[in-house]
């Protein structure tokens, strides 16, 4: 069985264009794999702007929690210490800020494994006898063989015509 | 090419992306150096005296060890904040240089990340086993009892669970986050069983780009979160010393104080490590002289820091005129423990000035015997700041000397031996250098 069609291109510049025109074409089931960062990908397939948000939605609920906390367990064991207010909130500053950042950073960890699908056990591009040169230094795109537009020759033409290296990803 | 990016020289030496990645997967895929093995071994023969030094204080209790009136803080804690504070160096690396865009971090980080993370473990075990009845360890976390009793939140060592906390949870997920791309290599490049390990903790990792770009985002914001952590860890420890009414304890510096002397013992660790770890892995093109003239700079601006509250530590305790303050200040300087506080003063306030020198920042050989003997001097402050101030409070009839035993000493050992023995293992399943970033700076200097 076919999965899909993998690309190496060998320059980030070649990757972006690639993409821009398979977009163009009107193909839409396709990754781009990459080693590192590639800046201008956004562009093309489109950026996530829900990170920040959502950690500031964390932070906003580890404030609650912290104050909570406290606030909670000093009036349902009220206990004078050294003549302090009893709710002397700036005493309650440092838990309040360690457990915002606690809040966010276990969040925001859970989060991007979410948005990102992971753990994925398998990934039909990882398939590729050549995979591992979009880990090293070369940059990947893979068409799915379930695009709408896919033509195993005519997409393999056009791929080989942008600069890459084709490769037939099948089922073993 | 056009112009040279100004950090060209952060990676020394013909690559390409392949040999490079060959490079700093070697630690990892190859045989290891004889001096490895010997790490290794001495490390794990520590560790064991260390389990045998806990057996000996479970089952003889807290009497086993040189704690006695008035010192009854005694080795515990002062290794306690010694191993946190070399903690932070690595969070610093990892996070504040990541904010500030400094390329010379990418060869530093993971290495640093790792030895934050054993340092952590190490400090935390102290608190832990310092408790009179450590099977209850668990009363400092707020959980609703059957004696409706609750942690009390107005005392730093309550605030001290949380940060410690905190941050171990954080430098752990920071770690890990940058390990995912580097997990997915080596996942792609092992068989048997570390292909199952690689493959497990890689979570799939494809090398998505949209998910790149996800992950940069959360790295940074978590970056931008370990900052004020990487701050406020060592500010709450420092308040379980400044809360106390204890001549030489109860100063509202202590905070930046101790932010400070955390950072100097950080860096002078990481140098201890970096520099017999890039000798013996050939390590020199990517951590090259550079990488270590600038770790030694920040040594020296964060020790100046520690410098500069010596002095006027005992500038308030005489300005202050409190009587118990001057005495404790005196005891320090001309009493039994003076050699201690002179040692201190020597190695973080003298020798410290070298570093201003570049002819001794780039004596490999000074450097590394300079960073040993700052971990011995910072060791020496905490000395001063818990035991020496211990032992002459108020009352001439209170004053009386600490002497660690044996199980002090072995505890201490272990913990530098479990120190060893965890990142010798770490260095041989995970890359010391963290290679997808080391590959994007090599992008970003040879294309550019």
């Amino acid at each position: 069985m076919l999965y899909g069609l993998m690309a190496y291109f060998d320059a980030p510049e070649k990757l972006l264009r690639a993409l821009k025109v398979l977009r163009e074409r009107g193909y839409r089931r396709l990754e781009a794999l990459t080693p590192n960062p590639v800046e201008g990908v956004e562009e093309v397939l489109g950026g996530d702007g829900r990170i920040p948000w959502v950690a500031f939605g964390l932070g906003v609920l580890g404030v609650g929690l912290g104050l909570f906390l406290q606030v909670y367990t000093t009036l349902d064991y009220p206990h004078n210490a050294g003549g302090k207010p009893l709710l002397g909130w700036p005493a309650f500053i440092p838990v309040t800020f360690e457990l915002t950042i606690l809040t966010i950073t276990v969040g925001i960890f859970l989060f991007l494994l979410y948005i990102n699908g992971l753990p994925l056990a398998a990934h039909p591009a990882v398939k590729a006898k050549e995979y591992v040169r979009v880990l090293l230094d070369e940059y990947g795109v893979f068409v799915y063989a379930t695009d709408p537009r896919f033509d195993l020759e005519g997409t393999k033409a056009l791929l080989r015509e942008l600069g890459a290296e084709v490769e037939e990803v099948r089922r073993d | 090419m056009a112009e040279r990016h100004p950090d060209h020289d952060l990676i020394q030496g013909e690559w390409t992306e392949k040999t490079l990645v060959e490079k700093l997967l070697e630690p990892v895929e190859k045989p290891p150096p004889r001096p490895w093995k010997v790490v290794l071994a001495v490390g794990f023969a520590l560790t064991l005296a260390w389990l045998y030094a806990i057996f000996v204080t479970f089952v003889k209790g807290l009497g086993a060890w040189g704690i006695n009136q008035p010192v009854l803080w005694g080795f515990d804690i002062v290794h306690f904040v010694w191993w946190i504070g070399i903690g932070h160096a690595g969070t610093l690396i990892s996070a504040i240089l990541v904010l500030m865009r400094q390329n010379w971090r990418d060869s530093l980080n993971r290495v640093t990340e790792a030895m934050t993370l054993f340092a952590v473990l190490a400090a935390a075990t102290y608190p832990l086993i310092h408790m009179g009845r450590p099977q209850h360890f668990y009363w400092v976390m707020p959980y609703p009892t059957h004696m409706a009793l609750w942690p009390q939140y107005k005392s730093p060592l309550s605030w001290d669970v949380l940060a410690i906390m905190t941050y171990l949870t954080i430098s752990t997920l920071f770690l890990y986050l940058g390990l995912i791309p580097d997990l997915a290599l080596l996942r792609e490049r092992s068989t048997g069983w570390r292909r199952k390990l690689y493959g497990w903790l890689s979570l799939g990792w494809t090398g998505n780009a949209v998910h790149w770009q996800r992950y940069r985002a959360v790295y940074v914001l978590l970056a931008g979160l370990a900052t004020p952590v990487v701050i406020s860890v060592h500010s709450v420890v420092s308040m379980d010393f400044a809360y106390g009414l204890v001549p030489g304890w109860h100063l509202t510096v202590f905070p930046p104080f101790f932010a400070a002397g955390a950072i100097y013992s950080g860096f002078a660790m990481a140098l201890t490590l970096i520099i017999p770890l890039r000798r013996w892995y050939r390590l020199e093109g990517v951590i090259t002289e550079r990488h270590l003239d600038w770790m030694a700079k920040v040594t020296l601006a964060s020790g100046l820091g520690v410098a500069y509250i010596y002095l006027l530590e005992i500038f308030i305790a005489w300005y202050a005129g409190e009587p118990a303050e001057w005495a404790q200040q005196l005891w320090r300087m001309t009493g039994p423990y003076a050699p201690y506080y002179w040692a201190m003063m020597l190695i973080n306030v003298v020798l410290l000035q070298t570093l201003w020198f570049p002819r001794f920042r780039k004596n490999l050989a000074w450097l590394f015997v300079f960073s040993l003997l700052a971990n011995v001097g910072m060791w020496l402050e905490r000395f001063v700041i818990v035991v020496i101030s211990l032992s002459h409070d108020f009352l001439p009839g209170n004053f009386h000397l600490y002497h660690p035993t044996w199980v002090d000493w072995t505890l201490f050992l272990g913990t530098i031996g479990f120190f060893l023995f965890g990142l010798a293992v770490f260095i041989r399943l995970f890359p010391p250098i963290a290679v997808a970033e080391m590959v994007h700076l090599f992008h970003k200097l040879r294309r550019h």
